[in-house]
């Protein structure tokens, strides 16, 4: 399924601070972590995540190290930090809104599948 | 085996990307790095899946994303990076070797400042106030020039042979200068005051192409060098303007008089400590920054082939001749050299391969607006000559014009080959380059050998 744009834009904050919320991880993974969870459904660019997690990390909600990968090559690690807890916090909260806002509209009588979302 | 060449092509291959996606300026080497280990885990992954490398290897790449979109979205996070920075620290291997460049520089400044002291010591005054008055007019550029020759001389590593003809020059302007025997305020005096720097700079370009003065680029590189230097240093000196403003300033608000020291300290050798850092400057950051010296002269070529036919319709138009007043000369000499300098500094960042344009055009117009000038200038200073005789002055202005005048003749015949496709750009960039001993010459003989010629008048 192709997601808009604008979507996958919004929602690749919330998703890159939910998935390092389950611990350090590295660009590769990330994305590989959003193909399982989505089922496959939601394609990024790869490219794109990093310029996202770059703002992350200007604005200090995750943090950054040089590692080194299992072959020995220099990998980049990301970390939420404190502050990108609370914001993963403040997200849900904003997501919550949305969602059950559009689940108490008609929009949800056009779900495509039974379970809905 | 096969495995192994494999693993030679995809190195091969990644080499290829990187150098490729390196090149996008919102997109810095670490970032690259990054993007690699991207890259090498998709590419891992897609054989493990089956594909071979060289499928694997494509879809890793376009997976990653288009590449301006990528480097856009860099750019939209990491717009300060297309302001490019200037980084004068080396940024890998150079670290090391920068800090001690910087050293150095700075330490060689800091001497030129004092050198340009030291006179007093022995009694000779800036300001003019006692009986050598001319000691520093004659003297200013051996005072400084050496530590920035010193400079080039140090980075390029000159051999002894080398540093032995850096300095004859140096030591021959110092003796012309302080051994003549001149008539005091006479034109020769003067004259050699003004043309030692410039052969003395002539000296600095020696060492700056570190020895290799007949190399055609090195001479290249030299104008380059000179022309970046010259903008270095008048910002250096707009910046100096301000901050002794600020201290005139700040002190006559506490009741104290701060000029004397400006005067006498902070101007002097602030001028000379800039003329070294301006020259450590441009050295350092050389690739980092967009030459100005080319930038300033696409703007300006236009409108001064507009000034110069608009002056010569002037001419037409009302049928006035130029007036031959003292400092016409002088005044035509300065037009010649500026059109020099335009046509200099546009031929040294023009890409030689490049197809003939509109500005090939516009330069060879403003080469023969210039000529058309000068031409009708130069007819009427021979005839005042040949009625009030030589004066070393005259004779000076004149060898000026005329080699002037030879360059740009033999340009606009280059330039008019080349516009009409008969030859390539080359001739005329090695014509400019070639030239460049016969300005130095010049110098050298209006300093060493007009005073015996005019028996110091």
């Amino acid at each position: 399924m192709d997601i808009g744009k604008d979507l996958v834009a919004a929602s690749a904050t919330p998703l890159v601070l939910a998935i390092l919320s389950e611990g350090e991880s590295y660009g590769y993974a990330i994305i590989k972590r959003v193909d399982e969870l989505s089922g496959g459904e939601l394609q990024w660019t790869d490219g794109m995540l990093y310029p996202v997690l770059h703002r992350l990390e200007r604005n200090g909600l995750v943090e950054a190290v040089w590692g080194k990968s299992e072959s020995g090559r220099r990998r980049k690690y990301y970390r939420l930090t404190d502050r990108g807890s609370e914001e993963l916090a403040n997200q849900q909260r904003q997501w919550k809104v949305v969602s059950e806002t559009l689940r108490s509209t008609p929009f949800m009588s056009f779900q495509l599948t039974p379970q809905g979302i | 085996m096969a495995r192994e060449a494999d693993a030679r092509v995809l190195e091969e291959r990644i080499r290829e990307w990187r150098s490729y996606v390196q090149r996008r300026q919102a997109i810095d080497a670490t970032d690259v790095d990054e993007l690699e280990d991207h890259l090498r885990n998709e590419v891992a992954d897609l054989q493990k899946s089956g594909l071979d490398q060289e499928e694997a290897f494509l879809i890793g790449v376009k997976r990653l994303g288009e590449l301006d979109a990528l480097s856009r979205e860099f750019a939209r996070e990491h717009s300060e990076r297309l302001w490019k920075r200037l980084v004068v620290a080396g940024t890998e291997a150079g670290t090391a070797s920068f800090g001690r460049e910087a050293l150095v520089a700075l330490g060689l400044a800091v001497a030129a400042a004092l050198a340009v002291k030291v006179p007093e010591l022995f009694g000779m005054r800036l300001d003019g106030s006692t009986g050598a008055e001319s000691f520093y007019a004659r003297n200013v550029s051996l005072l400084v020039l050496p530590f920035l020759a010193g400079f080039f001389a140090w980075k390029r590593g000159l051999e002894s042979g080398d540093l032995i003809r850096l300095a004859a020059p140096f030591l021959a302007g110092a003796l012309a200068l302080n051994l003549y025997p001149f008539v005091r305020g006479g034109s020769t005096e003067i004259l050699a005051a003004v043309h030692l720097p410039m052969g003395l700079w002539f000296a600095v370009g020696f060492g700056y192409a570190g020895g290799a003065w007949r190399d055609h680029d090195q001479r290249m590189n030299f104008v380059r060098f000179s022309g970046e230097w010259f903008i270095y240093f008048v910002l250096i000196a707009l910046g100096g303007g301000v901050l002794m403003m600020f201290t005139m300033f700040i002190f006559s608000a506490i009741g104290l008089d701060a000029e004397w020291l400006l005067e006498s300290w902070i101007l002097p050798c602030g001028a000379a400590g800039a003329v070294i850092v301006a020259g450590w400057l441009v050295e350092a950051k050389q690739s980092v920054i967009e030459n100005m010296a080319p930038v300033l002269t696409m703007l300006f070529t236009p409108l001064f082939v507009v000034m110069l036919l608009a002056f010569l319709g002037t001419m037409v138009w009302t049928g006035s001749g130029i007036a031959v007043e003292r400092e016409v000369l002088i005044g035509f000499d300065l037009l010649l050299v500026l059109v020099v300098g335009l046509l200099l500094y546009s031929i040294s960042a023009r890409d030689p391969h490049a197809e003939p344009g509109l500005f090939d055009g516009l330069q060879l117009v403003l080469v023969i607006c210039a000529l058309l000038v000068d031409a009708m200038a130069l007819w009427a200073i021979l005839a005042r000559i040949s009625v009030f005789g030589f004066t070393p002055n005259r004779v000076a202005a004149l060898g000026e014009n005329l080699i002037l005048v030879v360059n740009l003749a033999w340009s606009a015949v280059l330039y008019t080959k080349f516009l009409r496709r008969r030859a390539g750009f080359a001739p005329l960039e090695r014509w400019q380059t070639a030239y460049l001993p016969v300005y130095a010459a010049w110098a050298w003989i209006v300093v060493l050998v007009f005073p015996l010629v005019f028996q110091f008048q």
